[in-house]
């Protein structure tokens, strides 16, 4: 038996620790129900103001709507761009294809705000920024590296001799990838694409750069929000945004579950 | 081969293709992202006059050093707290049985989850002067008056260490799972005290994790942005928000990207001390 003894107290406190880590953000839910016009508690009774407020809201749908999209847009790109990439430098296999994997991480790395001025100057100069497609390039490149690392996992338990096999009985490159490699490596691309795609829904730095008039995604908007004024209103975005990434997250578990275990 | 001698290694003709596929992100990548780098970093050796003019600042202006020192109080208050923290967490899970492990463990990825945002709003609504937490001090009767816990360092360093309190416990987790525990067994049978045998035993068997959880940590929090600015309330500007400030409000674009160079070359530097002694791919989750 590989385990050892914690006593009562350094495991309470561990407890207290992870309560620490996991509930906080749900004090977001009651105050969205608040009957107050600021942020608090429900003061004497539940109340639904705040959250017919964001449903009748004009400029929240819309945040929602560009939020989604550019979201889907982003994470398709970085899935097919990715998941090549990686299966390319899986069967490379070289010290430069190695270079490459270890490059694709940069942007997980690299402090965002960094980039944000990278990226806003180029836009400047290539006339992009408040575009869309501005916006969804800066999404995909940041995503792909969700993607390659997902991807690299899972082609990490395929033999390499399925596809020399597939080769060798004469499948093209572009049959082998669509018959032999990508079907066993599907968890390893839709896990790289929930990320991606809760990277797109949150990133908030480079939006507020190259967004322009034209882009407020749900994070800048909430951003300029709580800048602005603290309008419980963003409680209940903060809630419903909570439950989506609860939904997402749950699809992943699913998704591993399913998975066989290495 | 022949063909290995004059050409590079990983272009084997057989290879082609795959090079083709790797092209796509490869282009993205470096169009997109490094070149966007580079521009910040030559922004800052030429704007406004080509020189090193920018970087004197690091050492000349007041405004500068301090924006610095608040950085490097924050990251590394919150890498102590997280580590401490994080450590208890991981210990407590490498003895759990598998069902608390389980649910320990989702405790601790569900806020990796929820968007930083959210969570700083979360905080703000919670530590506020009419939020919960000092309602209920005072409701208790252990304040008269609310205690400013947001806009503040405090409030930082509590939603800092928020952030980084699950990066520690992965790290340290991992690290503790290699670690076969009848050595700690074998020190107590051997006379040790049960601290002893942490002590001597195990806690230097966790060196690696706690290096490698402290570098993450650090590196992380030096580039913070959104957590100091909300919880911070514009009065404790760390290095990311004054970048920002910066760019957005003087157009001190010299300043700015020197800055936001030396934070980067800060961060790729320790990543890559970093990696001298482990597995850095593993820590982005590889």
């Amino acid at each position: 038996m590989n385990r050892h003894h914690a006593t009562g107290i350094v495991t309470a406190f561990a407890w207290m620790v992870l309560g620490f880590l996991a509930l906080p953000a749900f004090a977001v839910v009651p105050i969205s129900f608040t009957d107050t016009r600021y942020l608090a508690m429900p003061d004497e009774h539940w109340s639904l103001q705040h959250w017919r407020a964001f449903l009748s809201s004009r400029e929240w749908h819309d945040s929602i709507w560009q939020s989604l999209w550019i979201a889907c847009v982003s994470t398709l790109g970085a899935v097919v761009a990715g998941t090549l990439c990686a299966i390319g430098c899986w069967r490379v296999s070289s010290r430069w294809s190695e270079r490459v994997r270890t490059a694709m991480i940069l942007p997980m790395a690299v402090p965002t705000i960094v980039y944000a001025l990278g990226i806003y100057r180029l836009y400047v100069d290539l006339d992009l920024v408040g575009s869309a497609i501005g916006i969804v390039f800066a999404h995909t490149v940041t995503g792909l590296p969700y993607v390659v690392l997902t991807v690299s996992a899972s082609l990490a338990n395929i033999d390499p001799r399925l596809e020399q096999a597939a080769r060798g009985l004469g499948a093209s490159v572009g049959q082998t990838l669509r018959w032999v490699i990508v079907p066993n490596v599907v968890p390893g691309i839709l896990s790289g694409a929930i990320f991606a795609f809760i990277h797109s829904w949150d990133e908030l730095i480079v939006v507020i750069f190259i967004g322009g008039r034209a882009f407020f995604t749900l994070p800048r908007r909430m951003w300029d929000g709580i800048n602005d004024n603290l309008d419980p209103v963003i409680a209940v975005v903060a809630t419903a945004m909570i439950l989506f990434t609860l939904l997402v997250l749950s699809a992943e578990l699913a998704l591993r579950a399913r998975r066989p275990r290495s | 081969m022949p063909s290995q001698s004059n050409a590079p290694a990983g272009w084997r003709p057989r290879h082609g293709a795959y090079w083709l596929i790797i092209l796509p992100a490869l282009a993205m990548l470096v169009f997109l992202y490094l070149v966007p780098l580079a521009d910040v970093l030559v922004t800052s050796i030429t704007d406004p006059k080509p020189g090193l003019d920018n970087y004197l600042l690091l050492f000349t202006s007041t405004s500068v050093q301090k924006t610095l020192l608040t950085t490097l109080r924050i990251a590394a208050l919150t890498t102590f707290v997280a580590l401490l923290l994080g450590y208890v967490v991981a210990y407590a899970m490498r003895a759990a049985n598998s069902s608390q492990q389980r649910l320990m463990l989702f405790c601790v990825l569900l806020p990796f989850w929820i968007s930083v945002l959210v969570r700083s709003f979360a905080w703000i609504a919670l530590l506020s002067s009419r939020g919960p937490v000092n309602a209920g001090l005072m409701a208790w009767g252990l304040i008269d008056e609310p205690l400013p816990l947001v806009r503040n360092e405090t409030g930082v360093l509590i939603g800092m260490v928020h952030v980084m309190l699950p990066y520690a416990v992965l790290t340290l987790y991992a690290n503790m799972r290699g670690i076969d525990v009848r050595l700690v067994a074998a020190a107590r049978s051997l006379g040790a005290s049960r601290f002893q045998a942490f002590r001597m035993v195990f806690l230097p068997l966790t060196r690696p994790g706690l290096i490698g959880a402290g570098t993450l940590v650090f590196i992380l929090s030096l580039g913070f942005y959104v957590t100091p600015a909300l919880l911070g309330g514009g009065k404790v500007l760390m290095i990311a928000e004054y970048v920002a400030v910066q760019i957005n409000d003087t157009l001190r674009w010299g300043l700015g990207t020197m800055l936001a160079t030396t934070l980067m070359l800060s961060v790729l530097a320790a990543l890559w001390a970093l990696s001298r002694v482990l597995d850095v791919k593993r820590l982005f989750g590889a």
